[in-house]
């Protein structure tokens, strides 16, 4: 009973996605939505607001410098988390370690 | 005629020749991120693995004595700080943070926003670098005294 009740609303949710895939905007359109005019902005002044050719740099660095910022903190925690549970520290044990 | 690694005179005649190639290759991938494809990310990673080559051929010994863990510990402090340096020198000369164009240099804004993402990547490629290779000391150093 359960497995045909399942069968019968997998069905049904799948009929929806597809419903719903028929409703997405092309690929490459470039009058889609997600082809706004942030990306005609990047694509047209990125040169000239900051000087630098490469538009992913222009991006990565200036755009979206936080962004950036904010991954570098976190490669920068990875290693000092590993650094910290990996290291064996020659001159005093790390307190709490027994033996 | 290997050593007691067990690593043979061909693979150690061949990375001595490649390891300083791979860090050139890594410098210039770090310099041409504004002109070509590349970047701090990256460059950082190649030079890391070129000190983790060096570690796998010639033995974690060799390799921390070419490249001791504190310094980098200090060079993973040193990327980051002159990365967030930049935005708190953009703070001081009336800008806001990360605002390029506002360092006072006699220079036109769109240079001065240039020279300052190079900057901006060096310090993200000294991070990486340093924290590639202090993963790989961290995690290969723990069979051998």
């Amino acid at each position: 009973m359960i497995k045909i009740f399942s069968i019968i609303s997998l069905i049904l949710v799948g009929l929806v996605f597809f419903y719903i895939a028929e409703e997405m905007p092309d690929f490459g359109n470039p009058d889609n939505p997600t082809n706004n005019n942030v990306s005609r902005r990047y694509i047209e002044r990125s040169l000239e607001e900051t000087g630098v050719r490469n538009m992913v740099t222009a991006v990565l660095a200036s755009y979206r410098g936080y962004d950036t910022l904010g991954e570098t903190t976190v490669i920068f925690t990875a290693g000092v988390a590993t650094m910290f549970l990996f290291q064996r520290w020659k001159k005093e044990k790390p307190p709490g370690v027994r033996k | 005629m290997t050593d007691p690694g067990g690593v043979s005179i061909v693979v150690r005649t061949v990375s001595r020749i490649m390891i300083p190639f791979i860090q050139l290759f890594g410098i210039y991938t770090i310099a041409h991120g504004e002109t070509s494809a590349g970047g701090g990310f990256q460059g950082g990673v190649i030079l890391g693995t070129s000190i983790i080559l060096l570690s796998i051929v010639f033995g974690l010994k060799e390799a921390d004595r070419r490249m001791p863990r504190e310094l980098l510990t200090a060079f993973m402090c040193v990327g980051l700080l002159i990365y967030s340096g930049i935005g708190v020198l953009d703070l001081l000369s009336g800008g806001r943070y990360l605002e390029y164009s506002s360092l006072p240099l006699p220079l036109p804004p769109h240079e001065i926003s240039a020279l300052s993402i190079l900057g901006v990547e060096i310090g993200i490629g000294i991070t990486v670098m340093a924290v590639i290779i202090l993963l790989f000391f961290c995690l290969a150093g723990e069979r051998d005294a």
